[in-house]
C-alpha cells in the first residue's frame, strides 16, 4: 500500500468537494447560481493564490476537460423523448437555433475584437 | 446456435447498466476518432455524432431512455466536477484575462443581450408556443442554469436540456466558418462568442481548437451563466 493515495483521485475528490461547498452555499445562501460555477469561482480563487493547489489540480482537471464533449452526450440522448413537440414546432426551434446562435456569435465577436484591438494595440500581431 | 440463448442474453445486457454506459464510452471514442481524422472539422462533432449513434441503438431496440440513463448517469455527473475544472485554465491564463476586462465585461454585456433577446424575438415571429418561447429563451447557457430559469418563466425544463445541447453543437460547428468569413482572428475574441453562445460544447470545441480560446470559452461560459440568470426572467417578463 503506498503511502499517498494516487494522484488523479484525490483531485477528483476536490473538484467533488468544490461542487458540494458550491452547492450548499447556492441553496443555504439563496444565489441562484447553480453549484458547480460557484465552485468553478472558489477554484479559480484558491487555486490562483495557492501554487501548489494548482499543481496538485493541474492535471486531472486537464484530462476530464479534454473529454468534456462526452459529458454532453447522456443529456444530448433525451432528445428522443421531445420528439413529438420537436416535430410540431420545427420551425420555430430550427430558426431559433440557427439565428440566434449565429447573431449571438457575431454581437460577441464583433464588441470583443473591436475593444481589444483598441485598447490592446501593439499585441495584436501575436494572434495566428 | 438457437434464437433463444441470444435472445436472453440480449436482455440481460439491454438492462444492465453496464451496457449503455459502455455503449456512450463506445459511441464517444468513436465520434472523436471519426472528428480528429478530419482534422477537427466543425460539421464533425463528436458530440452531434455520438448521440445520433446512441440515440440509433436506443430506437433501433426499443430501448427507452430511463433504461439508458441508468447507465449514462454514471457520465452525466461528471459534468458539476468538470464545470468546478474550468477554474484550471481560467487560473493558468489569469494575466490573459486582466488584460482584457473591458472588452470582455462589453462582450459579455452585448452577447448576453443578444442571446436571450433574439431567441425570444425569433420563436415568437415564426409562430413558437408561449411554452416554447420560454424553453428556449435561456438556451446559450450551460444546462443546470438554463434549467432552473426555464422552470422560472414558465417553460419546460426537460425541453430546455435538450434545446441547451442542440443550441451548443450549432454554436461549435457555426463558429469557425462564421469567424473565418469575418476575418476575425484573435483566438480571445473567438473563444469567448463560443462559449457565450454555445457553453461547454462551444467550450468544449474551442479547447480542441485553441487553449486560448479555450480559456476565453470557459470564462465567457461561466460569466454568461450569471449575466444570463438574471437577463432572462427580466426580459422574458417584458416581452
Amino acid at each position: 500500500m503506498p503511502l499517498r493515495s494516487p494522484s488523479v483521485l484525490r483531485p477528483l475528490v476536490l473538484l467533488i468537494l468544490l461542487q458540494f461547498i458550491g452547492e450548499a452555499l447556492a441553496r443555504l445562501g439563496g444565489i441562484p447560481i447553480p453549484g458547480p460555477v460557484i465552485g468553478l469561482a472558489l477554484l479559480a480563487l484558491a487555486a490562483g493564490m495557492v501554487p501548489r493547489l494548482f499543481s496538485e489540480v493541474e492535471a486531472t482537471a486537464d484530462t476530464i476537460l479534454r473529454h468534456l464533449s462526452l459529458l454532453f452526450v447522456p443529456a444530448g440522448v433525451g432528445v428522443l423523448q421531445h420528439l413529438g413537440l420537436i416535430r410540431r414546432e420545427a420551425l420555430p426551434i430550427v430558426a431559433v437555433l440557427l439565428l440566434s446562435t449565429l447573431l449571438t456569435l457575431l454581437a460577441t465577436a464583433l464588441t470583443f475584437a473591436w475593444l481589444a484591438r483598441d485598447e490592446d494595440a501593439p499585441r495584436g500581431s501575436d494572434e495566428p | 446456435m438457437s434464437g433463444a440463448p441470444a435472445a436472453s442474453f440480449w436482455v440481460y445486457l439491454s438492462t444492465s447498466p453496464l451496457f449503455w454506459l459502455g455503449l456512450t464510452l463506445g459511441a464517444y471514442v468513436a465520434a472523436d476518432a471519426a472528428s480528429a481524422r478530419t482534422g477537427r472539422h466543425p460539421v464533425a462533432n463528436p458530440v452531434l455524432i455520438t448521440i445520433a449513434l446512441v440515440g440509433t441503438v436506443l430506437l433501433g431496440t426499443g430501448t427507452d431512455y430511463a433504461t439508458y440513463f441508468a447507465g449514462a448517469q454514471f457520465i452525466h455527473v461528471l459534468l458539476g466536477p468538470a464545470t468546478v475544472a474550468l477554474a484550471i485554465p481560467i487560473v493558468r491564463y489569469r494575466a490573459e484575462i486582466r488584460r482584457n476586462l473591458v472588452p470582455l465585461l462589453a462582450a459579455l454585456m452585448v452577447g448576453s443581450t443578444t442571446g436571450v433577446l433574439s431567441a425570444v424575438v425569433i420563436a415568437k415571429a415564426f409562430g413558437g408556443s408561449a411554452t416554447l418561447i420560454a424553453s428556449v429563451a435561456p438556451k446559450s447557457v450551460t444546462a443546470p442554469i438554463a434549467m432552473g430559469v426555464a422552470r422560472e418563466i414558465g417553460g419546460l425544463p426537460e425541453l430546455t436540456a435538450v434545446l441547451v445541447i442542440a443550441t451548443g453543437i450549432t454554436g461549435a460547428v457555426l463558429v469557425t466558418p462564421l469567424m473565418n468569413l469575418l476575418r476575425i482572428r484573435d483566438w480571445r475574441a473567438r473563444g469567448f462568442a463560443v462559449g457565450l453562445a454555445a457553453h461547454g460544447i462551444g467550450t468544449a470545441r474551442a479547447l480542441q481548437v485553441n487553449p486560448v480560446a479555450g480559456v476565453f470559452a470557459a470564462l465567457a461560459m461561466g460569466l454568461n451563466g450569471l449575466v444570463t440568470a438574471i437577463l432572462a426572467p427580466i426580459i422574458a417578463r417584458m416581452i
